[in-house]
């Protein structure tokens, strides 16, 4: 198939991976950002493919994971009252909050919905206008112009019934929070393709700078991701940093400056918590000040929702690529996708739930 | 559709009755219950036994094992490309009875309708599981029809169940699978599920996908007849090749090992699950087996497969191990390994 069998070819692989084998003379640990990427690394096997030397831990980019508890908390307490019909992506509505999770809400008799898109929320929202449409807006920076677009939609439109309960985060601030931190361990970063393709490559130059770290916009599929090694390898092995752009075929330097422009028109940057690594500043968008009337966390009076996490569960050291999924005790014990602890075990994305699927009991 | 289906569709027009919707009355067992039943049903599913309109069926089947197999269909929605409740509901349990090696004979249906569901939806029902049975060679024998107030059902609900009679020397179970056997499947896997998804959400990237529903007793006939030692049969519905891979390794104890290359999948439904973020492995199935035969017998059972209109596209996948027991894993076309785990439920399409 165009775009997918020519990026798994085995013998392009193979020829990346024999590269990558005589690239590198010493131990060297690499995070990919995205929870796609993990993913494809899983469920193709390329973490056995690669030479002992190489590490991969896995980042805090899967848009499930790291929405905070008391999103999720807020989400159910919105979606639980009768006037409200809420909406949401298929993979949020398993995610546990404090005490629930939205699939129960739903059937208890909340009028909760998976849509595809955030323009369907609109359009349920034109359709019934007598009820309150909400939709949860979580994700990166590529979900976001998308979910930008929306709200704008609701705004020039006049639609008064419609909301984001939004809890949308940025890849370069959490970047440099695992960077800043006393124990990290991560030499290079294989960074989000997709999220590159909406903001371009230059605000990781600052970070690549002031961390002296490699940074390469990586894809998805497996010839993506080990071309995405080899040159973060490549850069280690010279001491080199620096942005590398090994996506080139999606992301532009520049990015997509109408996506930035929408997003900016109706988000502005704020502090956000994240689900296992705490507040992190300026890393999140929420709904601008005077589009407050579309902002369903203020609509609805929820923000004084602000459960604790946790603490039984070391989703936080895996999302900083501290420790690794089967270094948990509760992993496939306690902690298994039926009944998750937290959330790297919920999202098909999550680290945890990618290592249960394709990698748990040390095949061979 | 083929032309003699489509002959067929021509030859039963709606009859006249004196609403357009599904009353509740028409489930209240007055004069238009019978009203329905007489002009809507009895004419698409005549037989012997129906046709006395006694309060059971009374059967005289052939010596031999019986296989029983119930379903219950609520599929939204209730038209899809390539099908609709009404063919689904007779294949799905024709096939699980044909699963046993059993030859399908006869079913029951149970209708459960919404008060408001148009007439013309009914019969259009109707007519495809005429249709269906007609094709599967089975006979309705029994059947009831009850109506529920508008909102306590999706429209229609429909209930078989079947009866097969198993050939003496015939003896197929999802235990009996033993290391160096050959895993097969009848064709490409995931076209159902896509095409129900694609239909449901408004997915125009995927409208080219048709729902493979189909009976398979034709095939498992011929795959019985072939020579080929087979130990074990099952079409992959819900859960699709995962899950059901997954129950014969667990009833087993064994290990199976699939070959990803080998694994047919057509690319519009590949594309669709890449974008939904969904594994094709993981999606429902309605005209594709799952066949385990002997290891020296798989290239006899893989040319039966393929002579077969049914299984044109059946292809060996993989084979039964004495290692990891329990485990289904998957040998990656780049040369790794990973478990090929069953699916927790529905499959949730992913953000981004």
């Amino acid at each position: 198939m165009k775009y997918l069998t020519e990026y798994r070819d085995p013998r392009l692989a193979r020829a990346l991976l024999d590269e990558i084998a005589a690239t590198v003379t010493r131990p060297w640990t690499i995070m990919e950002i995205c929870g796609g990427q993990t993913h494809a690394i899983m469920r193709h096997g390329l973490d056995q493919l690669l030479p002992d030397a190489i590490t991969l831990v896995h980042g805090p980019g899967c848009p499930v994971c790291v929405t905070p508890l008391e999103t999720i908390d807020r989400a159910l307490a919105i979606a639980t009252r009768p006037e409200v019909i809420f909406t949401s992506y298929g993979d949020m509505l398993r995610v546990p909050g404090s005490a629930d999770d939205l699939l129960r809400v739903k059937s208890r008799g909340g009028d909760v919905r998976m849509v595809y898109s955030p323009l369907e929320a609109i359009r349920l929202a034109r359709e019934n206008s007598d009820r309150e449409v909400v939709f949860l807006a979580v994700g990166f920076e590529t979900t976001a112009p998308g979910n930008a677009m929306a709200l704008k939609q609701a705004v020039d439109t006049g639609l008064t019934n419609y909301s984001q309960l939004s809890s949308q985060v940025l890849v370069p601030a959490a970047m440099a929070a695992i960077l800043a931190a006393p124990d990290n361990r991560v030499q290079g970063f294989l960074a989000a393709g997709h999220v590159c393709t909406v903001m371009g490559i230059r605000e990781y130059l600052p970070l690549a700078e002031r961390f002296g770290v490699p940074i390469v916009p990586t894809g998805f599929e497996p010839v993506d991701i080990l071309r995405g090694i080899l040159q973060t390898v490549r850069m280690l092995e010279r001491g080199e940093h620096g942005v590398v752009n090994q996506y080139g075929r999606a992301v532009r330097d520049d990015g997509n400056s109408a996506a930035r422009a929408v997003m900016h028109d109706v988000y502005a940057v704020c502090d956000r918590k994240w689900r296992g690594l705490g507040m992190i500043p300026r890393s999140g968008l929420d709904v601008r000040e005077e589009l407050a009337a579309f902002d369903a966390g203020k609509k609805f009076r929820v923000t004084d929702i602000v459960p604790a996490e946790p603490e039984v569960c070391i989703a936080g050291q895996i999302l900083r690529g501290l420790k690794k999924p089967p270094e948990c005790p509760a992993f496939g014990t306690d902690c298994t996708p039926m009944h998750p602890l937290g959330a790297t075990m919920v999202s098909s994305e999550g680290a945890c739930a990618a290592y249960h699927s394709y990698a748990r009991k040390g095949l061979s | 559709m083929n032309d003699r289906a489509k002959f067929q569709g021509l030859n039963c027009p709606l009859p006249f009755l004196n609403h357009d919707t599904v009353q509740l009355a028409h489930g209240a067992g007055g004069r238009l219950s019978a009203e329905l039943i007489e002009k809507m049903i009895l004419p698409r599913f005549s037989s012997a036994e129906l046709d006395c309109l006694e309060d059971q069926a009374v059967l005289d089947l052939p010596p031999g094992r019986v296989a029983f197999s119930t379903d219950t269909f609520v599929v939204d929605p209730i038209f899809f490309p390539g099908g609709d409740i009404g063919d689904l509901a007779v294949n799905g349990t024709v096939n699980d009875v044909a699963m046993s090696g059993a030859e399908p004979l006869v079913l029951s249906v149970g209708l459960v309708l919404e008060e408001g569901l148009p007439l013309a939806d009914l019969h259009r029902i109707l007519c495809s599981m005429e249709r269906a049975a007609r094709a599967a060679g089975v006979r309705m024998v029994t059947g009831d029809t009850k109506v529920v107030g508008r909102g306590s059902c999706d429209r229609i609900f429909i209930n078989t169940s079947g009866l097969g009679v198993i050939p003496a020397g015939v003896s197929l179970s999802a235990s009996s699978l033993q290391p160096g056997d050959a895993v097969l499947v009848s064709g490409t896997l995931g076209d159902h599920g896509m095409a129900v998804m694609s239909r449901r959400e408004g997915l125009s990237f995927a409208a080219d996908i048709r729902s493979d529903t189909a009976a398979l007793n034709p095939l498992v006939r011929a795959l019985l007849d072939g020579g080929a030692a087979v130990r074990a049969l099952r079409d992959p519905t819900r859960g699709g090749l995962a899950t059901t891979l997954n129950e014969f390794a667990a009833a087993s104890r064994v290990g199976i090992e699939l070959n990803e290359d080998a694994i047919p999948v057509r690319d519009e439904v590949r594309g669709a699950c890449e974008i939904l973020g969904i594994d094709p492995l993981c999606v429902a199935n309605e005209g594709k087996l799952v066949a385990v035969v002997a290891g020296r017998d798989a290239e006899t059972a893989l040319a039966t497969l393929l002579r077969h209109p049914l299984g044109s596209e059946a292809r060996i996948i993989g084979r039964v191990l004495d290692t990891h027991p329990g485990l289904v894993v998957m040998r990656t076309a780049l040369g790794a390994e990973r478990i090929v785990d069953m699916p927790l439920g529905e499959q949730l399409p992913r953000i981004c």
